[in-house]
C-alpha cells in the first residue's frame, strides 16, 4: 500500500526527532512546552488543595500553628532551600548548553543538579528523623509528644508538614528519574541544538518543584516564629 | 469500503494494544467503558430488585451499602467521565481539526491504560472486602470508620485521574497546535468547543480531587489527623475540597454531551447552528461559572448562610448558559428539513431529559426546597436526569451518528429507533416516580423503607428492566452490524466537517490530502422560504 504518508516520507528527509503527525520540529517543540505548562497548572492545584487545608486550620489555630512550627529546626531547611536554588541554577545552565548543542556541558550541569537533588532528599530524611526522635509523627501508632495546651491542633500542623513535605520530596524523586534519563538521551546524542525540547521541558518541571519549596519553606517553618518567642 | 483503513492498516493483537492512532484508543475506550457499565448496571439491577419490597428482605443493609456505592463508583468513575471525551472526543478531534493524530500519540495510549489500571484496581477492591462509604467518600466515616476498602478503592480512582487530567492537556494541546490551515477558533465545530471546555474542567478541577484522596488516603493509612473531629479537624472540609472537583464534573460528562447535540441537529436539520457564538461561549461559561458552584452540596453541612446565599446564586446562574444552548438548539430546528433518524431521536431524548434535569436543579439551588429534599430520592432523580438523560442520551446519539464513520457500515435504523424509545420510556418510568417519591420524603441510600412508598419503587423497579432492554438492544444490533451492516458510505446523513470529507471508515493517517479549510462550520444551503428542498 503506497499510501499518502509513505510518499511524504521518501520526499523529504525527515529528523529522526519529529513526529509523523507535526510540521516541523519547532511546532512539535511548542505542543510539548504548552503541554508541560498545563501539566505545572495541574500540578499547582494539586498542592493547591494541600495548602488551602494548611490555610484553613492555621486561620482556626494561629497559636498552635506558630508554636509548632517554632518547633522545626530552621537551618536544616534554609541550607535546603538554598541546595534546589543553587540546582536550578544549574539546570538552567544545563537547558542553556543544550541550546547551544555543547554535550559536555549539558551532561555536567545535568549531573551536578542530580547531585543537588539527591542532597536534598538526604537532609529531608534527615529532618524527618529529627521529628521522629522529638516525638512530632501525628499517626503510624507513634506517640505524640507536645505541649499541653497545643496538643491536638499540632497534629494537624504536623499531619500537613508531612503531606507536603513528603508530596514534595516524591515529585524530587521522580525529578531526579527524568534527569537520568535526560542523560541517557544526551549520552546517545537526540538532543542537538535542533531538538532540545526534552531538556527544556524536564527544566520547567525541575523549576517548578523548587518553587514548591519555596512556598512550603515559609509557610512551614518561618512564618509565626517570632510569635512564638516573643510570648 | 475503501481498501486502505485504520481497521485494516495492521491486525495482530500487538497494533491494537501498542497503537497510537487515536481512533484505535477510542475503540479500546469504547470497549472498557461498555464493560464497566455493564457492572455498574448489574448493580444497579441489585438496587432495583431490593428496594420492590419495603423490607431489606435480598440484601443485608451492610451488603446494599456496598452495591449503591460500586454502582456510584463504577458509572461516575470509570463510565461518565470518560464517556464521551475519550471515546467520541478521541475519534473525533483530529478529524475534525483535519490533522493526523491528537498533539501527543503516546501519552494518549498512555491515559487508556491508566484507566485500565485504575478502574481494575478499583474493581479488585470489591473482592477486597468492597467499599460502603458512597462514592463521595465523606469523612471521618470513610477516614476512621469505616472497615470496608477505602484505600484500594481511593487509590484506583486516584490512578484514574490520571487518566482524565493527561487526555485533557492532551486535547487541549491538540485544538491550540494541530488545527489545519485555515480552521480558525471561530470555524471548529461546536463538538471541539465543548470538549475544550470540558478538557479545562479535567485539567482544573481532577488534581484537586486526586490531592483530597491522598489526604484521605494519609489519614486512614498513618492516621494523620486532617479531617479528624478528634484532633480539631473539619469533616467539612473534605466536603469543599471533593465538591470543587465532584460538582465540575458534572460537567465533564454533560458538556461534550451536549457537543454531540449541537453537531447531530445541525446535521439532521441541515442548517447553520442558530447563533453559533453562543453556543461556543456557553461551554466556556459553564466551564468557569461551575467552578464557583459546588457549595450548594454542603446546604445542610453547618455552612454559614452568607456563603450558601452566594452559591445558591451562582447555581441559578450556572443555568444560564445552558438554558442559552437549549433556546439556540430549539431555533435551529425551527424551519429545518430535519431528518428524524436513530440519533435525532436520542437528541430529542436528551433535550426533554436534560430540560428535567436542569430545572429540577434549579429547585435545589433554592436553599428553602433544597433543605427539604436533600438526602432523598429527588436528588437522586435530579442527578440521573442530568447524568443519564443527559450525558447517556447524548453519547448513544453520538455513537449512532457517527457509526457510519467509525465502522464503515449502517446500523438497523428500525432497530435504532425502536430501541431509542424504549430507552426513552424505560428511563422516565425508572427515575420519575423517584422525584415523587424523594418529594415525598423517601430517604436515599437505605435498603428499606416505608410501606407508603412502594408503589413508586414498584414502578421504578419495572422501569429499570425496560431500561436495560432499551440499552442491550443496541448493543446486538450494532454489533450485529459491524459485519452485516449495510454499507455507510463517505457521508451518509450529507452533514457537513471535516470528518465526512473522508473515507468511511477513515484511513490511519486521517486524510488521503492534507485539508485546507475556507468554510464556516455548517455551511449548509440556505433553504429557500417556501420552497420544500
Ligand atoms: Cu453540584
Amino acid at each position: 500500500m503506497s499510501n499518502g504518508a509513505a510518499v511524504a516520507h521518501d520526499a523529504h528527509a525527515h529528523h529522526p526527532a519529529l513526529a509523523h503527525h507535526f510540521e516541523s520540529l519547532d511546532a512539535q517543540k511548542e505542543a510539548s512546552v504548552l503541554g508541560m505548562w498545563l501539566f505545572l497548572v495541574t500540578e499547582i492545584l494539586f498542592f493547591g488543595g494541600a495548602l488551602t487545608a494548611y490555610m484553613i486550620y492555621r486561620t482556626w489555630y494561629p497559636d498552635a500553628f506558630a508554636v509548632a512550627s517554632s518547633e522545626i529546626a530552621i537551618l536544616p531547611g534554609a541550607i535546603n532551600t538554598a541546595v534546589l536554588i543553587l540546582s536550578s541554577l544549574t539546570m538552567a545552565l544545563a537547558v542553556h548548553a543544550a541550546q547551544t548543542g555543547e554535550r559536555g556541558k549539558i551532561l555536567v550541569f545535568i549531573a551536578i543538579t542530580m547531585v543537588l537533588g539527591a542532597a536534598f532528599l538526604g537532609i529531608k530524611a534527615y529532618e524527618y528523623h529529627e521529628k521522629y526522635v522529638e516525638g512530632h509523627i501525628p499517626g503510624l501508632g507513634l506517640p505524640f509528644r507536645f505541649e499541653e495546651e497545643y496538643y491536638r491542633p499540632a497534629q494537624i500542623f504536623f499531619s500537613i508538614y508531612f503531606v507536603l513535605t513528603g508530596l514534595h520530596a516524591l515529585h524530587m524523586i521522580i525529578g531526579l528519574g527524568i534527569m537520568t534519563w535526560m542523560l541517557v538521551l544526551t549520552r546517545k546524542g537526540v538532543i542537538t541544538p535542533e531538538y532540545y525540547a526534552p531538556i527544556e521541558i524536564s527544566g520547567l518541571y525541575w523549576h517548578f518543584v523548587d518553587i514548591v519549596w519555596i512556598f512550603l519553606f515559609p509557610l512551614l517553618y518561618l512564618i509565626g516564629r517570632h510569635v512564638h518567642h516573643v510570648g | 469500503m475503501p481498501t486502505n483503513t485504520y481497521l485494516n492498516a495492521a491486525t495482530t493483537l500487538k497494533s491494537w494494544l501498542l497503537t497510537r492512532d487515536h481512533k484505535r484508543i477510542a475503540l479500546m475506550y469504547i470497549a472498557g467503558i461498555t464493560f464497566f457499565f455493564g457492572i455498574g448496571g448489574f448493580f444497579a439491577a441489585l438496587i432495583r430488585l431490593e428496594l420492590v419490597t419495603p423490607a431489606g428482605d435480598l440484601l443485608t443493609d451492610e451488603t446494599y451499602n456496598k452495591v449503591f456505592t460500586m454502582h456510584g463508583v463504577m458509572m461516575v468513575f470509570f463510565v461518565l467521565i470518560p464517556l464521551i471525551p475519550a471515546s467520541l472526543g478521541n475519534f473525533l478531534l483530529p478529524l475534525m481539526l483535519g490533522t493526523k493524530d491528537v498533539a501527543f500519540p503516546k501519552l494518549n495510549l498512555l491515559s487508556f491504560y491508566v484507566y485500565l489500571f485504575g478502574s481494575l484496581f478499583t474493581l479488585y477492591a470489591i473482592v477486597a472486602g468492597g467499599l460502603d462509604t458512597g462514592w463521595t467518600f465523606y469523612t471521618p466515616f470513610s477516614t476512621v470508620a469505616s472497615t470496608s476498602a477505602v484505600v484500594p478503592a481511593a487509590l484506583g480512582i486516584f490512578i484514574n485521574g490520571f487518566s482524565s487530567i493527561l487526555t485533557g492537556l492532551n486535547f487541549m494541546v491538540t485544538i491550540h497546535k494541530m488545527r489545519a490551515p485555515g480552521l480558525t477558533w471561530f470555524r471548529l465545530p461546536l463538538f471541539v468547543w465543548a470538549l475544550y471546555a470540558t478538557s479545562l474542567i479535567q485539567v482544573l478541577g481532577t488534581p484537586v480531587v486526586a490531592i483530597t484522596i491522598v489526604l484521605v488516603a494519609a489519614e486512614r493509612i498513618f492516621g494523620f489527623g486532617l479531617f479528624n473531629p478528634a484532633v480539631g479537624g473539619d469533616p467539612v472540609l473534605f466536603q469543599h475540597l471533593f465538591w470543587f472537583y465532584s460538582h465540575p464534573a458534572v460537567y465533564i460528562m454533560i458538556l461534550p454531551a451536549m457537543g454531540v447535540v449541537s453537531e447531530v441537529i445541525a446535521g439532521m436539520a441541515r442548517k447553520q447552528i442558530f447563533g453559533y457564538s453562543f453556543v461556543a461561549f456557553s461551554s466556556l461559561g459553564i466551564a468557569i461559572v461551575g467552578f464557583l458552584v459546588w457549595g450548594h452540596h454542603m446546604f445542610v453541612a453547618g455552612q454559614s448562610i452568607y456563603s450558601a446565599l452566594v452559591f445558591s446564586v451562582l447555581t441559578f446562574i450556572v443555568a444560564i448558559p445552558s438554558a442559552v444552548k437549549v433556546f439556540n438548539w430549539t431555533a435551529t430546528m425551527y424551519k429545518g428539513s430535519i431528518s428524524w433518524q436513530t440519533p435525532m431521536i436520542y437528541v430529542a431524548g436528551f433535550i426533554g431529559l436534560f430540560a428535567i434535569g436542569g430545572l429540577t436543579g434549579l429547585f435545589l439551588a433554592a436553599m428553602g426546597l433544597d433543605i427539604h429534599v436533600t438526602d432523598t430520592y429527588f436528588i437522586v432523580a435530579h442527578f440521573h436526569y442530568v447524568m443519564v438523560g443527559g450525558a447517556i442520551m447524548g453519547y448513544m446519539a453520538g455513537i449512532h451518528y457517527w457509526w457510519p464513520k467509525i465502522t464503515g457500515r449502517m446500523y438497523n435504523e428500525f432497530l435504532g429507533k425502536v430501541s431509542a424509545a424504549i430507552v426513552f420510556i424505560g428511563f422516565n418510568l425508572t427515575f420519575f416516580p423517584q422525584f415523587i417519591a424523594g418529594y415525598a420524603g423517601m430517604p436515599r441510600r437505605y435498603h428499606a423503607y416505608a410501606d407508603a412508598y412502594q408503589v413508586w419503587n414498584v414502578l421504578s423497579s419495572a422501569g429499570a428492566s425496560i431500561l436495560a432492554v432499551g440499552f442491550t438492544m443496541p448493543l446486538l444490533y450494532l454489533a450485529w452490524s459491524l459485519k452485516n451492516g449495510e454499507i455507510a458510505g463517505d457521508n451518509p446523513w450529507g452533514a457537513v466537517g471535516l470528518e465526512w470529507n473522508t473515507t468511511s471508515p477513515p484511513p490511519t493517517e486521517n486524510f488521503h490530502t492534507q485539508p485546507i479549510v475556507t468554510w464556516d462550520a455548517y455551511e449548509y444551503p440556505t433553504p429557500v422560504e417556501g420552497h420544500v428542498v
